[in-house]
């Protein structure tokens, strides 16, 4: 019987049934971090058992870290005890740590993918929610609360329901300045935000097929907000040649049989999903938030809704989203005035999208009153578009330029907007409050807000990236 | 984990759709390793802007003060997987959340508690609904996990579906690592069946070290 690609990855993860009728489900890589791990260990540490697999388990300090330059323990006071935490943990159970002035510190999300550590056909666990951002290779990611953590810390598997499966298929071509960001929210705003709840999701077709490695996890890693259980891209030889030479990836023979056992991974010719939608990509223009979860989304060039013409069952939602964002119906969204411009987080903070942005910015300046970040996804990718200039590009124009971790995306290390401000974001979640009290967040992908950093306003980066 | 039985308390009518744990446990409240669990929930809603109570906010209503129950729409949970999102409803004494669904981790994050998560199919969950906000407080309801059934003022009682297995986790609190460690010798086979098979996976070293 022909077989998804899920079901080929989770048939062979699957070590056994439990009494209680949940599977099983081997974890190939278990990446930690600081806002959640130390209570796991504290937890095993009460029950006294030990780290199944701490070799295929890793530590990074992300979410607490500050970005300041010349960081240190300190710089976010209330992070310190957290890395602290983190710090004993990790020795103490043998788990390998990228602390906070490791040269590849970063967020795991970004660091895992960059370092070899994710391959195709593997499985994952991060007890984060964007866990599925590392699908963009192929591997299966789960998110899981801190209790999972300490099981699956103290035996390496998952217990899991089997999840259903679903299809994404991706048509077309992508205009310029539209990417995989503007893609992942307009599925979003089609499918709702609990429209892959209780789904493993394959994101396929000739829009995926184009789109660079990074681009691709940029899609995964938004797959939780639509409440997907997990989500990937079958993997291709840009898959593997993306992976190839990075310092966890197998080598020499190793690599040769790998590489025979990853161009199997996908799904057979007639397998069937229990879900499948289909998003024609070519006249898709750059996407925004214009509310407060992450499916209220418009067309860069589209006006806000009027409660009044939406489905009666949305109205309050509509009605409510409007007012914390200080809108009123029919109103447009370039041009609205903005306060603060981030681009990075798990979700858009790798070269490729800080190449986009700066290509953007090159020569131009922020405008007057607009507070603009740019925080690499982690200290390798800071590294890697330092050597390319992009620094300067940006420092040039007036922006901020970060040392890595989560940032602005969670505000868990500080880093946050004042109350009322406007903020474009390149992160993954616009709700309330999250990235400080009443701020109003727009998401949006690294070439609109860079657009939108330079106008003082928001703007449509086809229309910015043709001027000179 | 604390088994659970039945639970009886005060039902508070939270009627929204898509309530995040960004709303139920903000991250600004989570600045210590140890935070007040009971303090953070709903953290932001329960304050004005001058940091004095918002009086309108249900769960600062006198009659809802020690809740028990917390009644809510679709989705809940949705966003982060923080747990601290179900440990603040089991600092205020919430041991049932009854919803029209609930999103994927948070539910799994209530079953690792012992915080049993009641999915009502629409229409007996508006009625459901209509009974809390009749009731205003003025009763209790029990919710009881042997028999499946939710009683309490204001009509009969209602039954409600719990997949077996996750009933008989709650009923027994039984300890999730000790029994998926009952198949270790199923564990250990594996590694050495995937060692053989995809030795890429079972090792993760770095090839510069």
């Amino acid at each position: 019987m022909p077989k998804t690609l899920f079901d080929k990855i989770w048939d062979a993860h699957r070590v056994a049934r439990r009494a209680d009728g949940r599977e099983l489900i081997y974890i190939d890589r278990h990446v930690l971090h600081e806002l959640h791990a130390p209570h796991a260990f504290e937890q095993l540490e009460k029950q006294q058992r030990p780290v199944r697999r701490p070799d295929l388990t890793f530590s990074m300090q992300d979410h607490t870290v500050a970005t300041r330059p010349g960081r240190n323990d300190e710089t976010n006071p209330s992070g310190a005890a957290f890395l602290k935490a983190m710090r004993e943990g990790s020795r103490k159970n043998g788990i390998k740590l990228y602390d906070i002035d490791d040269p590849e510190q970063g967020i795991s999300h970004v660091v895992a993918p960059e370092l070899g550590m994710v391959l195709p056909g593997a499985t994952h666990a991060v007890p984060d929610s964007h866990a599925s951002t590392v699908g963009g290779l192929g591997a299966m990611a789960f998110g899981c609360g801190t209790t999972e953590l300490a099981h699956i810390l103290a035996t390496q598997v998952m217990a899991l329901k089997r999840p259903k499966r679903m299809l994404i298929r991706l048509e077309g071509t992508l205009a310029p300045h539209v990417t995989a960001k503007d893609v992942a929210l307009r599925i979003i705003a089609e499918l709702g935000v609990a429209g892959g709840r209780g789904h493993v999701v394959e994101y396929a077709g000739a829009a995926v097929r184009a789109m660079a490695i990074e681009g691709r996890m940029t899609l995964c890693n938004l797959n939780i907000e639509m409440g997907g259980r997990s989500g990937f891209v079958a993997p291709d030889d840009k898959t593997f040649g993306w992976i190839a030479g990075r310092p966890y990836a197998p080598k020499g023979a190793m690599w040769d049989r790998a590489l025979a056992h990853w161009k199997t991974l996908s799904s057979d010719d007639g397998a069937t999903f229990d879900r499948e939608h289909v998003l024609d990509c070519s006249a898709l223009e750059p996407q925004i938030t214009w509310g407060t979860d992450p499916s209220q989304v418009l067309g860069i060039s589209g006006r806000v809704p009027d409660p009044a013409a939406v489905d009666p069952s949305r109205r309050a939602a509509v009605e409510s989203a409007l007012a914390y964002m200080g809108l009123t119906p029919g109103t447009a969204l370039a041009g609205l005035p903005v306060n603060r411009v981030f681009i990075g987080s798990c979700t858009n903070s790798r070269v490729p999208d800080l190449v986009a942005a700066a290509d953007v910015v090159r020569g131009r300046r922020v405008a007057e009153g607009v507070v603009a970040m740019v925080v690499p996804g982690s200290t390798t990718v800071k590294r890697e578009a330092e050597a390319l200039g992009l620094d300067r590009v940006f420092r040039d124009a007036g922006f901020f330029w970060g040392e890595s971790g989560c940032s602005m995306c969670a505000g868990g290390n500080g880093d946050r907007g004042e109350p009322g401000e406007r903020c474009v974001s390149t992160t993954n979640r616009n709700f309330e409050h999250r990235q400080g009290p009443k701020v109003r967040t727009h998401l949006v992908s690294p070439a609109t807000a860079a657009a939108t950093a330079l106008a003082g306003c928001i703007a449509d980066v086809r229309q910015m990236a043709g001027q000179a | 984990m604390q088994p659970f039985s039945s639970h009886t308390g005060i039902a508070v009518p939270l009627i929204k759709d898509d309530i995040n744990t960004d709303q139920i446990a903000p991250v600004q409240a989570m600045r210590a390793l140890k935070p007040d669990y009971k303090a953070l929930l709903f953290m932001r809603a329960r304050k004005r802007d001058d940091g004095s109570e918002d009086p309108d906010f249900v769960l600062n209503q006198p009659q809802f003060r020690n809740p028990g129950i917390l009644v809510t729409g679709n989705n809940f949970g949705a966003g982060s997987s923080r747990e601290a999102a179900v440990w603040g409803m089991l600092a205020n004494n919430i041991r049932v959340i009854v919803a029209k669904s609930f999103a994927d981790i948070y539910r799994e994050n209530c079953l690792q508690n012992g915080l049993l998560p009641i999915v009502l199919a629409p229409p007996a969950a508006d009625a459901f609904e209509q009974r809390v906000i009749a009731a205003n407080g003025s009763a209790p309801f029990t919710v009881d996990l042997p028999a499946q059934r939710i009683s309490g003022p204001g009509g009969p009682d209602i039954t409600f579906e719990l997949p077996p297995a996750d009933r008989m986790r709650l009923l027994e609190g039984l300890d999730d690592i000790g029994l998926t460690l009952k198949h270790r010798d199923e564990i250990v086979s594996w590694e050495k069946r995937m060692a053989g098979d995809q030795p890429w996976l079972q090792a993760a070293t770095d090839g510069r070290s």
